[in-house]
């Protein structure tokens, strides 16, 4: 971090933590009697509270979306690009709140929290959350805030399946939702990619059931396997490809198993980084509410029948490289949206990073982003 | 707005379900939503388009006619459906006809004339294909690959049964000629062509 914060940061920020003592029932059927959220905000609520925007956190992400903690932090928020004075997201026209999802593990509760039940942690007794879930602890939050109605509710990836869950189960408190390089349902191929990494992490003789808590133990070499099969369905073949090509450490084969290729030691690197700072459980945990997601189910598969449910205003970007989800993905939901007659914008954005795209400035997304969000912002401020 | 939106806007009831095949920058959509409170989509494949339709309120989808069609919706699913000056830029104008027509109860297509006299003048004194202000192009770089005129088009009508509502002309600039209204294939610029089944 530089001695000074960049103009369009939102600058130094503190997280909260959010204590509900309601229960709140999940799909599951159990119930979470009380439980905490840990959120973010920037920007300021305005008199009607018209401007408030939720950014929904996607597999891996948390509350920290813009901004740093402090002046020592290497790398701001996971979504700084898009957030900020003059960003998509601007901070100087909406307020945003984001938030540690139910099951994480940056401070709301999840699997590493104490049980009321029995004193311990949860560990594998955490109940499986869903997206439908995790939008009704949304609404807890927003009733909170004195928000009645999103401005939008915004989402990559598995955020973008909260944005839209939120048009259904809320359709009178949001106006618009954002639903970026998502899905309306994961395919065989990506279940299965979950799988082997929930595999990779079960596998693991640290993991003792999911109580390495209890062991003082953690699933580490699960957890770094079950990030890089992650990380490669992140990016595309084009985008390693430039960053690694078939780059090798040294100069010359050695014949081994160790990493010789620098994509090799770089999957490992992150593997690693991931694997010291993320828990076991909640990756489970994230990856089979990923699995379950599927609004459609309810309504004997018809999409379009869900979707006439909705009464907000959709934005949906998908990326052309984006394997993980494809454009097809996104063209399927906005055919449904069609079907339903909803209001719906839909571009394909042009990007060579796969997946991830949707975290990665590109002139077109931005435009396309800020071109939408500032017309939300003149709704909602006059 | 452009002259030949306004005749067309006249042709549209308002509360329809609109459908804009090529809706540029939304200029038409947006009037219609604000005046008429139509609903409806815009397809585009301009990002600077797509976007500036996004930044003023129009719902566009980013569809490319050529290449993945209009399965996407339903049929008889909008009242009117509209093409302005893009028929003579697709692949298959005439499956593109019959796919407006499964769309929508009415359709407006407008095209450019290319029997329109200055046209015929300038073939025939240089020999050469035609340039001007509605089609300002080179043989080789031009998006429009099936320029036809206005006998051209009644006659795909006549063989495809598709009624012809109404039709007017405009010139280069979109205002009426009454000259042109006489003798539309020979002096009108831009055909604008009210259609039904």
């Amino acid at each position: 971090m530089p001695d000074s914060l960049p103009p369009d940061s939102v600058g130094l920020v503190q997280p909260q933590t959010l204590h509900f003592s309601e229960p709140l029932t999940l799909a599951c059927g159990q119930a979470l009697p009380h439980y905490d959220l840990v959120v973010e905000t920037y920007g300021e609520l305005n008199a009607d509270a018209s401007n408030a925007v939720l950014i929904c956190h996607a597999l891996s992400g948390h509350h920290h979306a813009a901004g740093f903690h402090s002046m020592d932090e290497r790398k701001p928020g996971w979504w700084d690009s898009c957030i900020g004075p003059g960003k998509p997201i601007d901070t100087d026209k909406f307020f945003v709140v984001s938030l540690n999802n139910l099951g994480g593990c940056h401070g709301s509760t999840g699997p590493t929290s104490v049980n009321p039940d029995n004193g311990r942690a949860y560990g594998p007794d955490f109940p499986v959350v869903t997206v439908k879930d995790w939008v009704d602890s949304q609404a807890q939050l927003a009733d909170r805030l004195g928000v009645q109605q999103w401005a939008a509710v915004v989402g990559g990836s598995l955020g973008g399946m909260q944005a839209l869950q939120w048009s259904l189960s809320y359709p009178e408190r949001i106006r618009h939702a954002v639903v970026i390089a998502s899905t309306p349902r994961l395919t065989a191929q990506n279940i299965a990619f979950n799988e082997v990494a929930r595999k990779a992490i079960t596998s693991d003789p640290e993991f003792h059931g999911g109580r390495y808590g209890e062991h003082n133990a953690t699933p580490r070499h699960g957890l770094m396997l079950a990030r890089m099969v992650g990380h490669i369905t992140y990016l595309s073949d084009a985008s390693m490809g430039e960053k690694f090509g078939r780059e090798l450490r040294e100069e010359a084969y050695k014949f081994g198993y160790d990493a010789e290729f620098q994509v090799e030691s770089y999957l490992r690197y992150q593997g690693e980084r991931f694997s010291e700072t993320f828990d076991a459980n909640t990756y489970l945990l994230m990856t089979r509410a990923l699995d379950y997601f599927d609004p459609a189910f309810e309504y004997d598969n018809d999409l379009a029948k869900a979707l006439t449910h909705a009464q907000c205003e959709f934005l949906v970007l998908s990326f052309s490289t984006d394997w993980r989800f494809t454009p097809a993905r996104s063209e399927e939901l906005v055919k449904a949206m069609i079907a339903a007659r909803r209001k719906v914008s839909y571009a394909e954005i042009d990007a060579p990073w796969g997946h991830d795209a949707f975290l990665i400035p590109t002139p077109r997304y931005t435009d396309t982003f800020t071109a939408y969000m500032s017309r939300i912002a003149r709704e909602v401020n006059g | 707005m452009r002259a030949d939106l306004e005749i067309i806007e006249k042709w549209i009831s308002p509360q329809s379900h609109v459908l804009d095949l090529g809706c540029g920058d939304g200029t038409l959509l947006a009037y219609l939503q604000d005046e008429k409170q139509a609903t409806g989509f815009g397809l585009e494949i301009n990002p600077d388009h797509i976007t500036s339709c996004m930044g003023r309120g129009v719902s566009v989808i980013e569809q490319n006619l050529d290449l993945q069609g209009l399965g996407n919706f339903e049929d008889q699913s909008f009242d009117v459906v509209l093409m302005t000056q893009a028929l003579q830029a697709v692949r298959r104008p005439d499956i593109v006809l019959d796919e407006m027509l499964r769309l929508g109860r009415e359709c407006i297509v407008t095209f450019p004339n290319f029997a329109y006299w200055r046209l015929r003048w300038y073939l025939m004194r240089r020999g050469r294909m035609p340039e001007s202000e509605t089609l300002p192009y080179k043989w080789y770089n031009t998006p429009n690959i099936h320029l036809c005129t206005f006998k051209d088009f009644e006659g795909l009508c006549y063989r495809k049964n598709i009624h012809i509502m109404n039709r007017t002309v405009v010139d280069s600039e979109h205002r009426y000629r009454w000259f042109s209204r006489l003798w539309p294939n020979m002096l009108g610029q831009i055909a604008i062509y009210r259609i039904t089944r």
